[in-house]
């Protein structure tokens, strides 16, 4: 959403710099691998961040996020493969001595000390100046928002506030890159919305480049300024919200951020930059914007954002970019209605219409005929 | 809670409340329950059935207080009753606390004597102080070898975890006496330990093992070491291993993270071990009677002497209530602590 930090594309101004050449990453992660005999947590995994990114592994339950993460902490050490931080190689390097910390999912906050101590645990490793430390740890509570709960102990704390003090005892130290478990797993929806701005600010305010590890789709969307989807140990693609969202590379991505239908079939022709699409189920022409060339006979699949189609009750006929069918299910949900459209081969195509007038009487309703259409730039062409 | 009832409408709640029909609203419903309620007998029967509960949970809860009672407290007046007479030579061997005289005079006798007796001769304040003594040492050692035990035990594979405390259990299906023995055996003149010493040539002439400090503390340490590794172990199994992660991330070396995080959180197990070895440690009789020497001047090996040989029931009685005395202090601090620990888990 907002994302003031994200430097400005165009006009040769500034490349963002995963786009520029020259940049060099913070952290390189060179073919890393994890397994635990014949199973694979992480499988090849390269990717290059950028300083002041906020970088989200976005994935499910076992996909080898966590691992990933624990890895770059130095708290699981890769089975093949190389971490690379600011021009060092971390592999072998302990956690102890590595210019990244981590926020864990459960907080880990040391049970007997207080807020203040927890804060300041780190700089005292340090062997840092007294003062020094002191200052350090109220800069960090202010920072967060928990100067007045200093002499607390993490028992007498709720949720949310344990989560800034764990957020501040990992900025504490100035670390290079900070790991984020789950930053915001363990707290309800009201303050997880209300904390995404607060983490995001917070990272702008202190440039310190964040990896984050999530399974919250929104959650990453709203925050990253780019995303790596993970499946199965392995990325599925990495991208800007943005381009995740409308240019999903491969079917899983694509079925994995938000709803889409898939419409599977082949390549009949190209029109100028569209690239046509014969689909059996439903059955369909498609014209897809697709700038390469492809041979006709290839097997592709269409993705298809269900707020993308448009829902009318007219009959156009045949027509490219577009199906006829009845209205299955529909579901009201306020701003949007949502509708599952079955055509006459007994496909289901799912679309969303945003309820932009305060409709008495709906227009739309159950066994209605409907024609769904789209546009060429609507969907997007998927070889995997 | 009355209020909620009179308020709600009339339902289950007047079922709890079956004595005082002013509970029930004055509704249609109300009225009906009560009037059958009145004509079945309802109330008389639930609260009957109430009685019964309280009665049940009544029993239930006084089997402790009831065995503390006889098995404690009436054991502990009998030898605080015996610790304030005298020594006679007479069946039993102590003058009665209470007796009539003619006239029908209550004379109670009050000896304090015993009590300022035990501070006069220094062998029973020698004995305690060594008591003492050797019981902080077994604790230290039971410690000190303990605690690495149970924390091998908590970090070892999970599969292999209750083979390995059955290992730490397994001596106690041997009786303690027998075990006690066995070390006479290993650390005679002419024992296992000596004859293996010899024959490896370390030595030309046995080591005098047994009957000496060493040998008491051998046997204490062995004995009470289960009781130290079990509690440690509770605690440090329970530790949470991402606080241990934390440490490493925050810069703490494996050393320094132990001494940061895992020892202070291990506190109440340490405590918990160490009184369960002290308390016992302190009034041994056994280990210190088998295994030591003449010179080594126990608590527990004292009373034996002055009830059994020296038929002095006072005196013995009065050095068990001044152990007792002794012991108390720990246990009060111990449950303090936990306490304090309990509340803490309370708020949080």
């Amino acid at each position: 959403m907002i994302k003031p930090k994200r430097p400005r594309e165009g006009n040769g101004v500034a490349l963002v710099p995963w786009q520029d050449p020259d940049a060099t990453p913070l952290l390189r992660i060179e073919g890393v691998t994890k397994n635990y005999g014949a199973v694979y947590a992480v499988d090849n995994v390269s990717l290059d961040v950028y300083p002041g990114e906020f970088f989200s592994l976005l994935g499910a339950s076992g996909c080898g996020k966590t691992t990933l993460l624990r890895m770059l902490a130095g708290l699981e050490r890769p089975s093949t493969g190389r971490i690379v931080i600011d021009g060092q190689d971390m592999t072998d390097v302990p956690p102890y001595e590595r210019p990244v910390n981590i926020m864990f999912q459960s907080y880990a906050l040391f049970p007997h000390m207080t807020v203040e101590q927890n804060v300041a645990f780190g700089l005292k490793q340090e062997r840092l100046p007294k003062t020094v430390i002191v200052e350090r740890t109220r800069e960090m509570l202010e920072l967060v928002r928990m100067k007045d709960f200093a002499k607390r102990r993490p028992h007498q704390l709720s949720g949310g506030q344990r989560q800034r003090v764990a957020l501040a005892r990992s900025l504490a130290k100035h670390p290079k890159l900070l790991l984020l478990d789950e930053p915001l797993g363990a707290l309800d929806r009201a303050l997880r919305e209300h904390t995404q701005f607060e983490l995001v600010n917070i990272q702008e305010r202190t440039g310190i480049t964040f990896i984050t590890v999530t399974h919250d789709q929104e959650e990453a969307m709203t925050m990253s300024s780019r995303i790596a989807v993970m499946n199965e140990g392995r990325i599925a693609q990495i991208g800007t919200p943005p381009t995740i969202y409308e240019y999903p590379a491969n079917r899983f991505v694509a079925d994995f951020i938000g709803a889409a239908n898939l419409f599977e079939g082949r390549v009949t022709g190209m029109e100028a930059d569209n690239v046509l699409v014969r689909c059996d189920s439903p059955e369909c022409d498609l014209l897809i914007h697709h700038p390469q060339p492809l041979v006709a006979g290839t097997p592709v699949t269409v993705a298809l954002r269900p707020e993308k189609l448009t829902v009318s009750r007219r009959d156009k006929g045949h027509l490219t970019n577009g199906v006829r069918g009845v209205i299955q299910e529909m579901a009201y949900l306020g701003d949007v209605s949502i509708f599952h459209v079955r055509t006459e081969d007994g496909a289901v195509v799912q679309a969303q219409v945003t309820n932009l007038g305060r409709l008495a009487e709906p227009k739309l309703t159950w066994d209605q005929e409907v024609t769904l259409t789209w546009q060429t730039t609507s969907g997007a062409l998927l070889l995997a | 809670m009355a209020d909620d009832q009179r308020r709600a409408p009339a339902g289950l709640s007047g079922l709890q409340s079956p004595r005082s029909g002013g509970f029930l609203p004055d509704t249609l419903f109300g009225r009906i329950w009560r009037w059958l309620g009145a004509v079945l007998g309802l109330p008389r029967l639930l609260g009957l059935a109430r009685g019964m509960k309280r009665l049940g949970r009544t029993a239930v809860t006084s089997v402790p207080y009831t065995w503390l009672l006889l098995f404690f407290l009436a054991p502990f007046a009998i030898v605080l009753k015996i610790s304030l007479a005298e020594s006679v030579i007479a069946q039993p061997p102590y003058t009665a606390l209470v007796e009539w005289t003619e006239g029908a005079v209550m004379h109670i006798r009050l000896s304090l004597g015993n009590f300022s007796f035990l501070f006069q001769d220094p062998l029973y304040v020698d004995a305690y102080i060594n008591s003492l003594k050797v019981a902080s040492f077994s604790t230290l050692l039971c410690l000190l070898i303990g605690y690495p035990m149970a924390y091998a035990i908590a970090r070892a594979p999970e599969k292999l975890r209750p083979a390995l405390l059955m290992l730490v259990v397994m001596p106690f299906w041997t009786s303690f006496l027998i075990r006690i023995y066995a070390w006479i055996g290993i650390l005679k003149n002419n024992g296992l330990l000596n004859n293996f010493l010899m024959w490896l040539g370390v030595i030309d002439e046995p080591l005098p093992m047994l009957h000496t400090l060493f040998s008491v503390y051998v046997g204490m340490v062995y004995s009470y070491l289960p009781f130290m590794v079990l509690p440690l172990f509770a605690t440090l199994v329970r530790l949470d291993k991402d606080l241990l992660e934390a440490a490493f991330d925050l810069g703490c070396r494996p050393f320094t993270a132990f001494l940061k995080v895992t020892l202070p959180l291990s506190f109440p197990g340490v405590l918990a071990g160490s009184l369960l070895v002290f308390i016992p440690a302190v009034g041994e009789f056994v280990i210190p009677d088998l295994l030591g020497g003449p010179s080594t001047l126990m608590i527990g090996k004292m009373l034996w002497t002055e009830f059994f040989s020296n038929r002095d029931w006072p005196i013995a009685s009065t050095l068990a209530i001044a152990m007792l005395a002794f012991l108390v202090v720990p246990i009060v601090i111990f449950q303090k602590v936990r306490e304090h620990q309990a509340e803490k888990e309370e708020q949080a």
